[in-house]
Order: structure tokens, then C-alpha cells, then sequence
């Protein structure tokens, strides 16, 4: 199916990834390796451990108008640097709350656990992510933007 | 600051999809981008030799290459630029292929719009991306190989042939492994124990490998060139110095021939206090501690009859674990596999039918050294017609889906032997596809049907089952008239070790989707782990027939003794700072650091960098953004996070 005509009129959800360099960037790259086909709408950073992760880029993010944020990290245990994703995650559930308070739909902001082996789970993520998000419509609260 | 950009084709991989001309033409539009360029192989000659010259001729600062994931070809470019003179951290990369072109093959233009972002968040970072000085530290001139089968005794000779000191650790008491318990090797058929136990006994003499048997890993820390490994040895209860295996306590032991011998797959008995094998190295009894009466109760009649018969004094009950650190620049992994259990299928009857075994307890059975000194015999008969079923365990959807690429070579050769062994047998061979793809296999296929053993083909998914009739057994497969016969041999397939959890817990390297240790890249790295200086041999990272775990073995001794020999290695210079203004002494990141790799000095944190590993788990503890980490820093991943979503930054 090619897309080239309609493109531009549809919305598409912007999402913002936090992947951390072991696990699951290089999920997303054995998707890719794999051809599995997942939406557009991501636009992965990559960081070296998720709990590089500081909330404050979750916060920017959907300032500048992020639809949504997506962070991932190796499974519990698994953390290239013994417990970083445990870290990542004790801090980044706080997150939910926060956006609770600021007015945020908090399921727009999501961890995963993505092994180097799951390209096939990291496009199902990303599948599942960009159709939530899209039911949510855009993120205006805290872009101030106008959707 | 002048930057260039430059995107790959990748032949036709990324411009199949992505509209590359369009995504170099965009990159001109972005701030400080004073080149930009496309070009079929960026990493080829060629397209290096365009970036090198540009950084050359323009007197570029910085560099962003789109094209592949930068876990293939950052140290690639990282590399070109540093050639031509440009510092080798202000260089960024845009993944281009495995992110985008591959993943939206469908949406031309989406993925193109999604490439012209990738760039422009690349940009974005390298603006602000400083020239970063790399340090070196020497390497421990040493390696450790863990696991003592064919690939951890090969890896280990090699390595300590090059003239470096060796660890070798073994969590059973003897080195040999798997293939010690082989009789015959396809398509050879040399005698598996005539090539293998000189190699042990190599390993014992040589003088840069210390062998630590009945041994395990219980913790690995550091990084490449510098680890500090730990190591459980295992109390034998004997003093290995002053055993001499000479038996006596084996023949004294109350439970002499009462003990299920693992070696023989339980087919065989042992006593309590044993060696695995008469070729054992080193040839030094162990006491089980499961069994031992003395050991379990505290009494063994007036006293342990072992004691008593040991003239060397050697038994030594109270004896306890011992725990070692050892230091090493490399490691390489060799832990082997186990064999798949086939009573997790009941339709095969075993464990249930004593007709039923496995081809490894058929190994044992025909091996001169085992339980029946080579004579086949089932329920203390030779059978007359003898049913093999292949890929049990193998090629299953709902369990193993690969090929354990073994099954049908060993089957064939057990045929063989049934035939050379008991020459009026009738020999079937139920199969599900031959994979006769190795050196002489064919061949050997052949030879083994013209030797009338009959195959019969049957479907994966076709069903199959054996039935108990009396002192046989019925084999029903589907398609096939029923086969009544005196002994069935299942090919069960190979597996990762079941222990696994426990060794990757101490190693942390991952695993595939068929639970076996990943390679970094399937092709072209194929013994190397995500974790430099930790490298794989043999099956432990997939199923393979000795000579191809040998070669894997040989690979992994050359590449954990590149670093050993170059005797320093480079630090990635990627790691914590601290802002000291800005730092208020608060601590938090010294509590967060997994590495203790930061102190409080003077009521300011320091960054010790020998010891950071650059996760920047400081950086996201620390709330006044004091600590940061060098070529990720909070504002270059912000920059990121902004020219993504905005449509200039
Ligand atoms: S390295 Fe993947 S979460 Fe820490």
C-alpha cells in the first residue's frame, strides 16, 4: 500500500522513544533487520541505559508537543548495568502521577521491556502504542498547542 | 562549526524506501550543515574517502552519517573521521536502514519524512557534541574461558599456546564434556575418545592454563581488559594435592555400584565418592554430597570406609568452598548445552517404555567404556529391529523451532552401528527431512541406506507414538503401517544449558529467541557478545557438530587474545562529569553509581573514569543537573528531543 497522495492529510501521532543501547534499540534494530513493518510515528533517541532516562525529558518532551513518550529498557534483571531499568522505572512511575496532576492523559506515557531478541514484540509496541495515542487525538495540555 | 551530512543508498536497502536525494537535499536547509551529500556505500572505500576529504578540504567540526544502525558502523565512521584528522566523538549517527527503510518498506513517503527527522535530530545533537580525548589503561594479560568441553578446551590450548596465562573453569569435577561421552564421531567415525582425551591431557600439562574443575563462576566485574572474576570452588572433600586416583575409596565405599552414574545417563551405577570417568582430568576423585552417607548423616558405620582405604590420606570430609578472585582481560564462554527431555512428550513412551532411550544413553550403550562394554542390549537382550525418530524436540513449533543440526548425522551414524554391531538387525529410521549439508555427510547418508537401513519419511506435524506391547514396542506413525520393535532411539534435540538463568545472571550477555547467547551480529561477529572482552564458543550460542564448534572455538581464542596482545586497550571516554558549581553535594549519585565510580570530595562529587561505565544513571539521579554525562549530556538530548518535534529548532 502506498501512502504518497493521502499523506499529509491524515494525523499522525508524534511519539518520542527512549530505548537504551542494549536491549531494546537493538530490538528495534532486529525489527528492522527482521522487515517487520510497525508505524511511522516513532523517533527513537538513543540512550546508553534507561535510566539515563530523567523525567525531565518525559516533561519536555510533551511540551514541545509529543503525543506521546515511550521508554524502554532491558527486562528487569537484565539491565546491561545491573539496575538501571529499575531505577528508570522507580522514577518514571512517579511520572504517571505528575501527568495525572499537569492534566495529561497518563497512557500517553509508557515503559517496555524489549529484549535484543524482540523485534517482534518492539513492533507490536510501537503498533499498539500509535493506535492508543491516536484514539487520544493530539497532546495540546502541556504543548499549549492548538491540536 | 561547519557540519556534513551524509546519506548512504545502502545499495538499494535505504533508497528502496527512503527518497535519499530528497533527505541530503533537506539537510542542507539545517543550521551549520555546510555539506550534504548521498552516495551508494557510505561505508565502502569510496564514500569514506568523500567524508575524508570534505573534512579535509571544507574544514568540517562535526560529521553526521545516515545510513545503518550505529551498533554495525559507528566505529566504522568513528574511525574515517578520526583519520582525517577530526576528533572521533564530535561524529553522530542517524539510523536510517534498521529503523526506517526496512521497517516502513510500504510508506515511501512517510519513511522519507521520517529519515529527514532521524537527520535532523542527528544535527541537532553533533552541534552540540565536543571533542572528547580517548584514554588508555593496560590490559591483564590473561583470558578465562569458562566451561571445559571440546570449544572450552580448544579455545583454552590456543589462547595459552599464544603465550597467555589461561583459566579454565569446569563446574563438573572432570574437563571432556559432551563429546567425552560420545563413542564415534560422523562421518569419520574416529573414536571420539582417542581424539579427545589427549587434548585434555594437553590441557593439563600445559603450563599457562590453570584448570580449576568442580569450579563455577559466580560473579564477573569491570570491563574489557580489567575484570575481576570470581570463582566458587566446590568442596571435593578430597585434597586434590595429594590424591593420586588410584580407586581404592571407589571400591571401599558403601555405596559402591549404588549411585546413578550421570556420565553413563543413569545407565550405569557409581559410588558416592566417583570420578566421572576412567580418562577423567584430572584424574581426582570427588565426593558427591547429595549421596554421601557421611556427608548427609554425620555417620558412616564406625568410620567412612573411604578414609580408611585412602593410603595417600586424602579424603578429608570437612573440607569446605572455597571462594577465588582471579583478574583477566578476556573471557570467552563455552557452556556448552544439555539434550532435550523427551518425557516432556508422552507420545514417545519414554521414561514410561524401557525399549525407549535417547541417542545419548544409545552412546553410552554402544561405548566400549560403558555400562555394557559396547554391547547393544535392551532388557538384557540384542535387539533384532531397532525404530530411530528423529527432530524429537526439534523444528517444533510450540517448543524448539530450530534445527539442532546434529540429530540426523548422529542418527545415521547409530544405524550404522547398530548394523556393524548386530549384522541381521533391522534398522528403521523415521525421519522428517535428511540434513546431510556438512563435509563427507552426504557421502556418509549414503552409505549407511546401502547398508539397508531403511528411512521412512514422514511430516513434521504428522503424528507419531509408541505403544508398550509386552518386551517390545509398537511404533504408530502416521502414514505408516505399525512397526513392532525391541528398541527405539529417540534423536532428541539440543538445548541450552538448563541452569542458564543462573550463568547469564553472572555474565549478563543476552540470549536469542531460542534461549542460546546472542552474537553481536550473525554474520560477521559471530563470537562476539554486546559486552566487549566476553566472546562465545560452541553450542552455547546455537547447535553445532563438533568441527563447527571447534572452528567457533578457535574464532573465540583469536579474538580474546587480540586485546591481550595489543596489552592496552582505549577507554570510551563517554563518561560522568561533574558541573562543580553546580553540584551541591547531596550524594545521591554516589548511591545511584553501580559502579562506585563516584565519591564525595570535599563535599563534591568526582568522577573516577577508569571506573565509570557511561550509563548515566548519575545524570538522571542528580536534580540540579550537576553531574553529566560526555557526549550525552541533558542538552544535547534535549536539543534532540526539541528538532524532532518542531519543524526548524
Ligand atoms: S542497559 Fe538496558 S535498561 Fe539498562
Amino acid at each position: 500500500m502506498e501512502d504518497e497522495g493521502g499523506a499529509k492529510e491524515s494525523w499522525e501521532p508524534k511519539i518520542i522513544g527512549f530505548f537504551c543501547n542494549w536491549c531494546s534499540y537493538a530490538g528495534a534494530d532486529l525489527a528492522g533487520t527482521s522487515r517487520i513493518q510497525y508505524p511511522t510515528t516513532i523517533r527513537i533517541i538513543k540512550v546508553m541505559c534507561s535510566g539515563r532516562v530523567n523525567p525531565q525529558f518525559v516533561l519536555k518532551a510533551f511540551q514541545e508537543g509529543a503525543d506521546g513518550v515511550l521508554v524502554s529498557g532491558c527486562h528487569p534483571g537484565d539491565c546491561h548495568y545491573i539496575e538501571g531499568n529499575y531505577h528508570a522505572r522507580r522514577k518514571l512511575t512517579l511520572m504517571e502521577d505528575l501527568l495525572e496532576f499537569t492534566g495529561v492523559d497518563p497512557s500517553r506515557f509508557q515503559m517496555s521491556w524489549v529484549s535484543a531478541s524482540e523485534g517482534q514484540k518492539f513492533a507490536e509496541v510501537v503498533t499498539e502504542f500509535t493506535e492508543r495515542i491516536k484514539k487520544l487525538g493530539p497532546q495540546t495540555k502541556l504543548s499549549g498547542g492548538e491540536g | 562549526m561547519k557540519i556534513g551530512v551524509y546519506v548512504c543508498e545502502c545499495g538499494t536497502n535505504i533508497s528502496g524506501t527512503v527518497d535519499v536525494a530528497d533527505v541530503a537535499e533537506y539537510a542542507k536547509s539545517l543550521p551549520n550543515v555546510a555539506v550534504s551529500k548521498y552516495y551508494k556505500y557510505m561505508c565502502s572505500d569510496p564514500g569514506q574517502l568523500l567524508i575524508k576529504d570534505d573534512i579535509k578540504e571544507l574544514g568540517l567540526t562535526h560529521v553526521v552519517v545516515a545510513s545503518c544502525s550505529p551498533r554495525m558502523h559507528e566505529p566504522t565512521f568513528r574511525t574515517v573521521v578520526e583519520e582525517a584528522g577530526m576528533n572521533a566523538y564530535c561524529f553522530e549517527m542517524a539510523n536510517i536502514r534498521e529503523h526506517c527503510s526496512w521497517a516502513h518498506m510500504h510508506e515511501k513517503f512517510k519513511a522519507t519524512e521520517k529519515a529527514k527527522d532521524l537527520v535532523k535530530m542527528s544535527v541537532a545533537k553533533a552541534a552540540l557534541l565536543e571533542p572528547l580525548e580517548k584514554k588508555q589503561v593496560p590490559v591483564t594479560p590473561a583470558a578465562l574461558v569458562i566451561g571445559g568441553g571440546i570449544a572450552g578446551i580448544q579455545t583454552a590450548l590456543e589462547i595459552a599456546e599464544s603465550g597467555f596465562k589461561t583459566y579454565l573453569v569446569e563446574s563438573t569435577p572432570s574437563i571432556g564434556g559432551r563429546m567425552a561421552q560420545l563413542d564415534k564421531t560422523f562421518p569419520t567415525m574416529d573414536c571420539s575418545a582417542c581424539i579427545l582425551t589427549p587434548k585434555m591431557v594437553d590441557v593439563a600439562r600445559h603450563p599457562n592454563i590453570e584448570l580449576l574443575t568442580y569450579s563455577e563462576v559466580t560473579g564477573i566485574d569491570g570491563y574489557i581488559g580489567n575484570f575481576t572474576v570470581t570463582v566458587k570452588k566446590k568442596a571435593r572433600y578430597v585434597d586434590i594435592e595429594k590424591c593420586v586416583g588410584c580407586g581404592l575409596c571407589a571400591e571401599a565405599c558403601r555405596l559402591k555400584d549404588r549411585v546413578d552414574d550421570e556420565f553413563n545417563e543413569n545407565l550405569g551405577k557409581r559410588s558416592a565418592i566417583y570420578v566421572p570417568f576412567p580418562q577423567a582430568v584430572p584424574l581426582k576423585y570427588t565426593i558427591d554430597p547429595e549421596k554421601c552417607i557421611f556427608l548427609k548423616t554425620g555417620k558412616c558405620g564406625d568410620s567412612p570406609p573411604c578414609v580408611g582405604a585412602c593410603a595417600a590420606d586424602a579424603i578429608n570430609h570437612q573440607q569446605e568452598d572455597e571462594i577465588i578472585e582471579l583478574d583477566v582481560g578476556t573471557i570467552v564462554v563455552a557452556t556448552g548445552f544439555d539434550l532435550y527431555d523427551p518425557s516432556q512428550k508422552p507420545e514417545y513412551g519414554y521414561g514410561k517404555i524401557k525399549n525407549v532411550i535417547t541417542g545419548m544413553e544409545f552412546e553410552r550403550l554402544v561405548s566400549a567404556s560403558g555400562p555394557t562394554e559396547g554391547h547393544i542390549e535392551i532388557n538384557g537382550k540384542e535387539p533384532e529391529k531397532v525404530v530411530f525418530i528423529q527432530c524429537v524436540g526439534s523444528r517444533d513449533k510450540e517448543g524448539n523451532e530450530y534445527c539442532s543440526r546434529v540429530c540426523c548425522m548422529y542418527t545415521a551414524k547409530h544405524a550404522h552401528l547398530v548394523r556393524d554391531k548386530i549384522p541381521g538387525a533391522e534398522v528403521i529410521v523415521y525421519n522428517t527431512d535428511v540434513r546431510a549439508y556438512g563435509k563427507g555427510f552426504e557421502e556418509f547418508y549414503v552409505r549407511v541406506m546401502d547398508e539397508g537401513v531403511k528411512y521412512l519419511r514422514r511430516e513434521l506435524d504428522d503424528q507419531i507414538e509408541v505403544v508398550e506391547n509386552g518386551d517390545k514396542a509398537i511404533v504408530k506413525a502416521e502414514g505408516h503401517p505399525d512397526i513392532e520393535a525391541d528398541l527405539v532411539v529417540l534423536a532428541t534435540a539440543i538445548e541450552q544449558k538448563k541452569d542458564i538463568a543462573d550463568i547469564s545472571k553472572v555474565l549478563k550477555i543476552s540470549r536469542g529467541a531460542d534461549n542460546f547467547f546472542l552474537e553481536i551480529h550473525p554474520k560477521l561477529r559471530p563470537m562476539d557478545t554486546a559486552t566487549s572482552g566476553i566472546f562465545l564458543g560452541g553450542c552455547c550460542q546455537g547447535p553445532k557438530d563438533i568441527p563447527d564448534t571447534v572452528a567457533q572455538a578457535s574464532g573465540a581464542a583469536a579474538k580474546a587474545t587480540i586485546p591481550l596482545a595489543q596489552g592496552k586497550i582505549d577507554l570510551d571516554p563517554q563518561t560522568s562529569f561533574v558541573i562543580e558549581n553546580n553540584c551541591a553535594g547531596c550524594g545521591l549519585c554516589v548511591e545511584a553509581c553501580p559502579y562506585s565510580a563516584i565519591e564525595l570530595m570535599d563535599g563534591k562529587a568526582e568522577v573516577n573514569e577508569a571506573l565509570c561505565r557511561g550509563c548515566g544513571l548519575c545524570s538522571a539521579t542528580c536534580r540540579s543537573g550537576a553531574i553529566q554525562l560526555k557526549g550525552l549530556t541533558d542538552h544535547q538530548l534535549i536539543s534532540m528531543i526539541k528538532s524532532s518535534l518542531s519543524e526548524v529548532f
